[in-house]
């Protein structure tokens, strides 16, 4: 890979946290044959519970000394800030992760704590940014038109620092291109879909659905594909913004409906898996109107800045016994390993949650899920 | 013999070899406070690479695995150096952050060419590693 002088006098900076940061960029560059590093105008860090990067990583971020260069937003961390006592966090759990956050803050990135930043920042058509957390890395770049690889919490904090990421992938255009055709047949719940799909195909799918998909549904479409798959973009026939620029691949597949997830009576119905959007909550609140009060646990997660922006209409679902957290999510949460079986609408939940909790978890549509809590 | 080699987490290193021709995960693969690699399915398994030039193909799997690197070498168990046949992202960054000095793409096939027991210099800001029985 070519560097620049500047680039060059980075890497062999005396600025201990300068040189790490560009060490990183240079040899992922070389690992994915990058010819050269490319300007950013975000980056999203991922990996921030203090679950997931223990004492070793938060003593690695304490000891940065720099300010990021762009704009830089962060994943869910493993607690909501403000009710963490109430989702029966621990003291010790809750002074760790608050250090993280500090240390984050510190070095300027914004304590959004969302797998759904760009609710907060909306990178435009063609913007190269270099986002981790794979939801939002295949949202960027299939309903965005964005350019992101997948990057790690680690490489994308080095991108965050240098203001820069090595240009390969996805940065690429001609490296956009679908590789399979996949054909929806009836209405299926496009997050099924991309639970399904992500874990039979490789590369880039373009889908042919019997229907429009909503913005929500996208967004639910991409968080399922990347969490089965190693899917970092899809496209939809006439719908995504490129999907049009590429010749359509012979390869075929169909998706048909059959069951995916455990079958097991949830004591826990949990949405916002990635965080629910505005009109996602809007549209749980208008079946919940007309149901009362549920009868199972029901767990909403969101960002602090939907959370905010529709703070009555949350609380009145609050008021109904309906808990609406923020800053964390059922899948980093520790809050979520209590319950035994986990009602989903998301395929990306139903992959993480045995996993990364060690719960059941069972999966339906919105509605379905809903209709549940209040049975 | 000495070989060329592409520079992947710079620094110099010198240390006895241990060769294994299994992919690798510092998540699970190996036991973080004594160093012993206790996959079941490792030929080198019951066996410590602490302190000495780990040389195996690539890695595999979580990229939780990327601050295991950084807890061995607090823990004064990681191995001195990496050499891969050809890397991946997560051993990468997981050297770099932990400041042990890794190279891949050799001249020649390490795991042909390098044996457990073996002496081996690496300088991973030149690019080249030797090594003599």
């Amino acid at each position: 890979m070519d560097l620049s002088r500047e680039e060059e006098k980075l890497l062999n900076s005396d600025d201990p946290t300068l040189a790490k940061c560009m060490e990183i960029l240079v040899a992922l560059g070389e690992i994915f044959e990058a010819d050269r590093l490319i300007p950013v105008t975000s980056a999203h860090v991922s990996g921030i519970s203090y679950g997931n990067i223990g004492e070793e990583g938060l003593e690695w971020l304490k000891g940065f000394r720099a300010k990021v260069k762009v704009r830089t937003t962060l994943n869910p961390a493993g607690m909501d800030l403000d009710r963490w006592r109430e989702m029966g966090i621990s003291e010790e759990f809750f002074r760790k992760q608050m250090e993280v956050l500090e240390a984050l803050k510190r070095i300027g990135a914004e304590l959004t704590l969302t797998c759904t930043p760009y609710y907060i920042n909306r990178p435009s058509f063609g913007e190269h940014v270099a986002w981790a957390e794979s939801s939002a890395v295949v949202y960027a770049n299939s309903v965005l038109g964005a350019r992101t690889n997948r990057e790690s919490g680690i490489s994308a904090l080095a991108s965050a620092i240098i203001g820069k990421t090595p240009r390969y992938g996805l940065h690429v255009k001609e490296n956009r291109a679908p590789t399979i055709l996949v054909r929806v047949r009836g209405d299926l719940d496009p997050s099924y879909v991309g639970y399904v799909v992500g874990g039979e195909v490789e590369g880039i799918p373009i889908f042919e659905f019997e229907r429009r998909l909503s913005d929500d549904e996208m967004k639910q479409l991409g968080a399922s594909l990347a969490s089965t798959g190693n899917v970092a973009m899809f496209h939809v026939k006439d719908q995504t913004p490129e999907w049009d620029d590429f010749e359509i691949p012979r390869e075929k597949m169909e998706v048909d409906g059959r069951d995916i997830g455990d079958e097991c009576d949830p004591d826990l119905v949990a949405l916002g898996c990635p965080h629910l959007s505005e009109r996602e909550i809007i549209f749980i609140a208008d079946i919940v109107e007309r149901l009362g009060r549920p009868k199972r646990e029901m767990w909403l997660f969101t960002s602090r800045h939907v959370w905010f922006r529709l703070k009555g209409l949350i609380e009145r679902l609050e008021r109904r016994g309906i808990r609406v957290f923020r800053d964390t999510c059922m899948v980093v949460s520790p809050a979520t390993e209590r319950f035994d079986c986990v009602l989903v609408n998301s395929g990306k939940a139903l992959t993480y949650l045995p996993k990364l909790r060690g719960v059941r978890a069972m999966f339906a549509p919105t509605r379905e899920c809903v209709r549940r809590a209040f049975e | 013999m000495r070989v060329r080699c592409r520079v992947i987490s710079r620094g110099i290193a010198e240390g006895e070899a241990i060769v294994s021709r299994k992919k690798f995960s510092f998540l699970g693969d190996v036991d973080v406070d004594t160093g012993r690699i206790v996959a079941e399915d490792s030929d080198l398994r019951g066996e410590s690479i602490s302190g000495k030039v780990f040389v195996f193909p690539s890695g595999r799997g979580s990229t939780v695995g990327t601050y295991v690197l950084l807890r061995m070498k607090k823990r004064g168990t990681a191995p001195k150096a990496i050499i891969n046949v050809e890397t991946e992202p997560i051993i990468a960054v997981g050297a770099i952050i932990a400041g042990i000095p890794l190279v891949d793409r050799l001249e020649v096939d390490p795991l042909e060419n390098i044996k457990t027991g073996d002496f081996v210099r690496i300088n991973a800001i030149e690019g080249w590693v030797e090594w003599r029985r």
